[in-house]
Formats: C-alpha cells, sequence, structure tokens
C-alpha cells in the first residue's frame, strides 16, 4: 500500500532525517484555531496526527486531556472533526492526516460509516488507542479494504511472540510508545535506550516505517533523530494551553514550536 | 444470547474476553496488554490452587469475618405486611461493606506476583478504605484515587484510607466522582504497571478484573446457601434476591451461587441509582435503556451521549453515581435472569428511615435502594415469599447526609 503517509516518509528519508508528526487536538482551542494551527504548522511537520477529542481518556495525560475538554466544551462534534480534516486537506501545504482517537466514538458513529467519512474526507490512516491487536484485527481489515493505514501501537511491554504478530500485521506504520506512561509523561528512559528497543523492532521488518511517540520535547527530540519519524503531541498542546494562559496567539506559539522541533531534526 | 448452567458465570465469556459476544472484553492500550495477561496466568493457576483457596478461606474466616450474618428483619416484616423479609449483613465483615473481599484477593495476588505497591479507585470510599486495609495487612504500598466531590460527601472513609496508610489521590478531572477516579487510576497503571498492582474496585474494567472481582465477592452467596439451608432446610420455593448495583460487585456476589435456579424460584433483582426525582441524570444504565458502548476497558450498557462521550451521573449515593455498569449484569439483564430497576435518591432515604426505625441495621445509602424496592414489593407478595436484601455497607460514611436530609445523628 504506497499511500501518502509512505510518500511522506520517503521524502523524509531522502533528506537524511527522520519525518516529524505533529498531535493537536481537533477543534482546540476553537474550529477555526485549530485549522489554522494544521494550517500553519504544515509547513514544518510531516505527518498530522489530528485527535477526535474523548472525555474518558484512559490513556492520556494531562495536556491532552485539557486540550480535549477544552475542544469538547466548545461544542466539537465528529462532523467537524472531519470538516477541519476536509479544509485542511484543501490547503497548500495539506499533509498526510492521522485522526487518533477511543473506539467508543467510532463505535457510535458507526464502523463502516465511520471509515466511509474517513474516505470520504481524505483521512490516511488511524489510531485507536483502546483497540489493541489482536482485537484490532477486523477493523484493521476494513480500513485496509478502504487503503486507511491502521497505524499499530507497540509498547515496551509487548512481548516478543506479540511483538512479531503485530508488525507482520501492521500496515505501513508503526507507532512505538517510547515508555510507560500515559502521553505528557516526563521522558523517563534514556534516549539511548528507546532507540534500542526501536532498533529490535526494525530488525524484525526494517522495511515499515516506525515512529516514536510519547514525551517528546524540544529537548529530547534531537537525540531520537535515527527513528523513521518522531511524534510531538502533549508538548504542543501545552503550548496552546500557555498561550492562552499569557493572553498570546496559539497558531503562531504553536507554529513556531514546531518550526524549531524540525529544525532540531534537520 | 443464553446462559448456561453448570459453568459459573464468571467463565462463560469467549477468547476476546466477551459475555454474550458482546460484553466486557479488552479495550486496553498496548502497554496494558502485558500486565493484564500476566494477571490472567496467575488468576487462572492460583483458582485451581488447593493452597492459594485455603489462604483465601483462612483469610475470609479469620479476617474479613466469614460468615456474615443472615437475619430475619421481622419488625420490619411486620410493618410491610406481605412477604418475608431478611437481609444478610454483608456490613459486618471487616471493614463495614462487602468491597473487603475483592480488595483482599487482590493484595494476596499481588503479594503472589511479586508487586509492592496497589492502586485502586473508590467511589463512596469503601473499596478504598479495604483496599488500604488489606494493604496494610499484607505489607504492600497502597495508592487510591478518589474524585474530589467524593471525598467531600464521604470523608469517614476518606479518614480511614489515611489511617491505614495509604495516599489518596484526588481527581479533579470531569464530574469529580467515581468514573473519574477509575480513568485516573487507570492512567495511574499505564505508567507503573512494571512495579505496581492495579485492584479495580468492582465487577468492571478489562475482563479479568471483572472476574477477580466476582469470584471475590461469591463468598457472599456461599455462606448465604448455606445459611438459608440451615434456616429453611431447602432452598424456599419463592426467593427473591433484593441488591443494589452501581459497577455490580456486590449483587454479583450475592447471587452467583443461586445462577442455576430457575428464576421463577429464585429471582434476581438489582437497583440502581435513579438519581434526584427531580433530574434527568442518574446512575441506571440498566434501567434506563442506555446504549452499548465502552467504558474503563468493557463494553457494556453505559450512559453516554449520540457521539460516545460518556455522560454525568447524579446520585445520592457515592458508590452507586457510576455510568456505566459490569458487562457481568448486562449479560444477566439480556438473558433475563436477572431484573434490573432504579430507586430514586428520595427513595433511599426514605426506606433508610424505615429500616432504622424498625431493625437494628443501618445500610448505606447504597443498600438503602435495594431497600427501597424490596419493601415496596414485598408488600404485594404472599407471606410464604422469602425477600432477602443485601446490607453491603454500614451508612456510617454518610453520616453527613443523613443529618442534613433526615436530621439523624449517627
Ligand atoms: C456499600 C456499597 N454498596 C454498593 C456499592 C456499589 O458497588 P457494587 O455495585 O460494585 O457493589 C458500593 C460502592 O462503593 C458500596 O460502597
Amino acid at each position: 500500500m504506497i499511500n501518502a503517509i509512505s510518500k511522506a516518509f520517503n521524502l523524509a528519508k531522502k533528506e537524511s532525517r527522520p519525518a516529524l508528526l505533529t498531535y493537536t487536538v481537533a477543534g482546540d482551542n476553537t474550529k477555526k484555531n485549530s485549522l489554522k494551527i494544521l494550517k500553519a504548522i504544515s509547513k514544518y511537520a510531516d505527518i498530522c496526527e489530528v485527535g477526535f477529542p474523548h472525555n474518558t481518556p484512559i490513556a492520556d495525560g494531562g495536556q491532552i486531556q485539557t486540550s480535549s475538554f477544552r475542544a469538547i466544551k466548545n461544542g466539537v462534534k465528529i462532523k467537524d472533526v472531519f470538516k477541519i480534516v476536509k479544509d485542511f486537506k484543501l490547503s497548500e501545504f495539506s499533509k498526510p492526516v492521522i485522526l487518533m482517537g477511543y473506539f467508543n466514538m467510532v463505535l457510535q458513529y458507526g464502523q463502516n460509516k465511520f471509515l466511509n467519512d474517513c474516505k470520504k474526507n481524505k483521512i490516511d490512516g488511524l489510531i485507536i488507542v483502546d483497540l489493541p491487536w489482536p482485537e484490532n484485527k477486523k477493523f484493521a481489515n476494513r480500513c485496509k479494504k478502504r487503503s486507511i493505514s491502521f497505524v499499530q501501537l507497540i509498547s515496551p511491554t509487548t512481548s516478543k511472540n506479540r511483538l512479531s504478530s503485530i508488525i507482520k500485521e501492521s500496515h505501513n506504520m508503526i507507532y512505538y510508545i517510547s515508555m510507560l506512561s500515559t502521553t505528557g509523561g516526563k521522558l523517563k528512559v534514556s534516549p539511548k535506550k528507546i532507540i534500542l528497543n526501536y532498533k529490535k523492532i526494525k530488525r524484525i521488518n526494517p522495511k515499515k516505517n516506525c515512529v516514536i511517540g510519547f514525551g517528546i520535547t524540544e529537548k529530547s527530540i534531537s537525540k531520537l533523530k535515527s527513528a523513521d519519524g518522531l511524534v510531538v503531541g502533549s508538548a504542543i498542546c501545552k503550548e496552546i494551553t500557555s498561550s492562552l494562559n499569557n493572553g498570546q496567539n496559539p497558531v503562531t506559539k504553536v507554529s513556531n514550536m514546531v518550526k524549531k522541533l524540525k529544525n532540531k531534526i534537520l | 444470547m443464553k446462559l448456561k448452567k453448570n459453568i459459573s458465570v464468571l467463565d462463560q465469556h469467549d477468547k476476546f474476553g466477551f459475555w454474550g459476544g458482546k460484553f466486557g472484553g479488552n479495550f486496553v492500550p498496548e502497554t496494558l496488554k502485558k500486565p493484564i495477561n500476566d494477571l490472567e496466568a496467575l488468576f487462572d493457576k492460583l483458582k485451581k490452587n488447593k493452597k492459594f483457596l485455603s489462604e483465601r478461606d483462612y483469610y475470609f474466616k479469620n479476617w474479613v469475618g466469614a460468615p456474615t450474618r443472615f437475619i430475619k428483619l421481622s419488625n420490619l416484616t411486620k410493618h410491610v405486611g406481605g412477604a418475608e423479609i431478611w437481609s444478610k449483613v454483608v456490613s459486618d465483615a471487616n471493614g463495614g461493606a462487602h468491597k473487603i473481599y475483592n480488595a483482599t484477593v487482590h493484595c494476596l495476588l499481588a503479594k503472589k506476583s511479586g508487586k509492592r505497591i496497589i492502586c485502586g479507585d473508590t467511589g463512596a470510599g469503601y473499596a478504598g478504605k479495604m483496599l488500604s486495609m488489606a494493604a496494610k495487612k499484607f505489607g504492600l504500598k497502597c495508592k487510591i484515587f478518589m474524585g474530589a466531590k467524593d471525598i467531600k460527601r464521604q470523608q469517614p472513609n476518606v479518614k480511614a484510607i489515611k489511617s491505614n496508610g495509604a495516599e489518596i489521590i484526588p481527581v479533579y478531572s470531569g464530574s469529580q466522582t467515581l468514573v473519574d477516579a477509575v480513568s485516573e487510576c487507570m492512567r495511574f497503571w499505564v505508567a507503573n504497571c512494571d512495579t505496581t498492582a492495579m485492584c479495580v474496585g468492582s465487577t468492571v474494567g478489562p475482563n479479568i478484573f471483572v472476574k477477580i472481582c466476582g469470584w471475590s465477592t461469591s463468598q457472599i452467596s456461599r455462606e448465604l446457601k448455606i445459611q438459608i439451608l440451615n434456616e429453611f432446610g431447602k432452598i424456599p420455593k419463592r426467593l427473591k434476591l433484593y441488591n443494589c448495583v452501581g459497577g455490580g460487585s456486590s449483587s454479583f456476589g450475592f447471587w452467583h451461587e443461586f445462577m442455576d435456579y430457575n428464576k421463577k424460584q429464585v429471582e434476581f433483582i438489582g437497583v440502581e441509582a435513579g438519581g434526584p426525582s427531580k433530574s434527568k441524570k442518574h446512575a441506571a444504565p440498566l434501567t434506563y435503556g442506555s446504549k452499548v458502548g465502552v467504558l474503563h476497558g468493557a463494553a457494556q450498557y453505559v450512559n453516554q451521549n449520540l457521539e460516545g462521550q460518556i455522560e454525568e451521573t447524579e446520585s445520592i449515593s457515592a458508590g452507586l453515581d457510576y455510568p456505566g455498569v459490569s458487562p457481568l449484569h448486562c449479560f444477566l439483564k439480556d438473558t433475563k435472569r436477572a431484573r434490573y430497576t432504579a430507586a430514586s435518591d428520595e427513595d433511599a432515604l426514605k426506606a433508610f428511615k424505615i429500616v432504622s426505625k424498625y431493625e437494628s441495621i443501618r445500610p448505606s445509602l447504597e443498600p438503602s435502594h435495594a431497600f427501597s424496592v424490596a419493601i415496596s414489593e414485598a408488600k404485594k407478595l404472599s407471606k410464604n415469599t422469602i425477600v432477602i436484601v443485601n446490607s453491603c455497607g454500614d451508612a456510617y460514611k454518610d453520616r453527613k447526609i443523613l443529618k442534613k436530609k433526615l436530621g439523624v445523628k449517627l
């Protein structure tokens, strides 16, 4: 499956750098601003992960929870999430989009309807945080049929046997969770150790693009440069929160931050 | 959907952990897959291990205090004028509620797995209190997650948790009640599952937590069955078992041993929290036809909006104030083995007043919900019907609310 996600990785590889993946919550802090943020950061980011906010997120730390609650409070619905992505996809520097969220929202929307609307709105990939392998087999297949990448997650706790099976059944991108943590935790494992674990995944199948996420900030990103891709989420959500608290424009603040992140991995 | 006989309901799930093909499961982040698999393997091994079972029985008997009393409520029966009303006084158990069974078993499992820390959620504060007691008994460090609203309204249990040396982590997100406490506890476990064991406070959460909890509270019906046989010489022709349902751990444990009886002989009635009678909010997903959704790692009937956002609940009883319910109860509902209904805040308060006026027991607000329905149905039942209510918690923790609402002093 060579879709836009694979192309983004290929491009980064050509430039001998990891792909930069950003995570922002659709509708944070408003529908308009979240679209503006996407448009602004896409000059620097290679792939944009867009969260559809859930109010009982069992794997998210404080930063992303705050962003999610802010978006929900602003009345963001799934249809708004699709609209934001659709508008983003029509913009000048649009980038591949991976939607990320919790399974209950997909379930209530209707699994097929959700996937069809993803397709319609040109969504390239999906991460469902609480739908692990092998429970996700059927759903992942449904994604594949529509050429949507279903992104499998791997964690430091993933056993050897699981690791091989998950990699075997993964599509073109795998997400390695850097440490035992919810999103937004402090990096409590050394970048060296993280890269070591990352290499174990790559050794099993070097062709699959593998990104590292959780706990990555401006400080640590350059130390993980050897990965295929790096995801920054909570640090961005935190920047939105602090810019709002300080009466600054979240769009420029976040865009500056992503620019800096990009410079650190060149 | 069908309930099988001669096999525990706890084991009637498929390989993905679903009861009836649709309730339960393991909707968890990848990180939790291993600790959950480890716990499954440990529990599967130990529940067949004679030494472990006798260890459990030893602590249940000598530390929890088994059996709890089974008593006839003669004055209440006379006052109501219908079926014979009895109570299984589970609040006799060490700590004052049924939450001690699950807490004890989880601490025993944690010890066997070599973990030194255990974390848990609590609403009414009983699950937290009991976990802190058991952790102290078995030499584990203990962290309890509790909603800020519940910390305010259940102070006696908060004090007990602290005096047992456990740390309370207040949860300020969302409605600041049980649902948020469970979420925060799971997040903590995601980040610390290498060193820490988790105890989910009711028959909710990923499949294995439902099973361990139901297995533990089943002690209640094991005792009750013997007590009934001693009292009546046989299982009565018409027996009705009333129990409040929050997450569903006390009700499941109260019913488990009677599962294979025909429901015409042994009927199960689960009473959920209807909330204030003037409010639209409630904590009764089974009664009010909530849709199936995923909450805390399991598919279940749950209060939610059309988008799948979990809705806020409201109930005077912190222990029942939860938007979802055990997959086991969803299964018992859909197989029609149990019947579910709700009592309002006001109903529960009224029932507390009546029961404590005529009898020497003082059920907390949770079982008061069950008493409310039992009393109103008992009136219309024949004298040879035996009604049993699980008085699964003591009201001392509710003293502030009872003083404010009824002017009674405990
Ligand atoms: C006394 C008492 N009864 C009932 C409940 C409800 O929980 P469950 O339905 O799991 O028994 C609680 C929960 O905190 C409780 O403390």
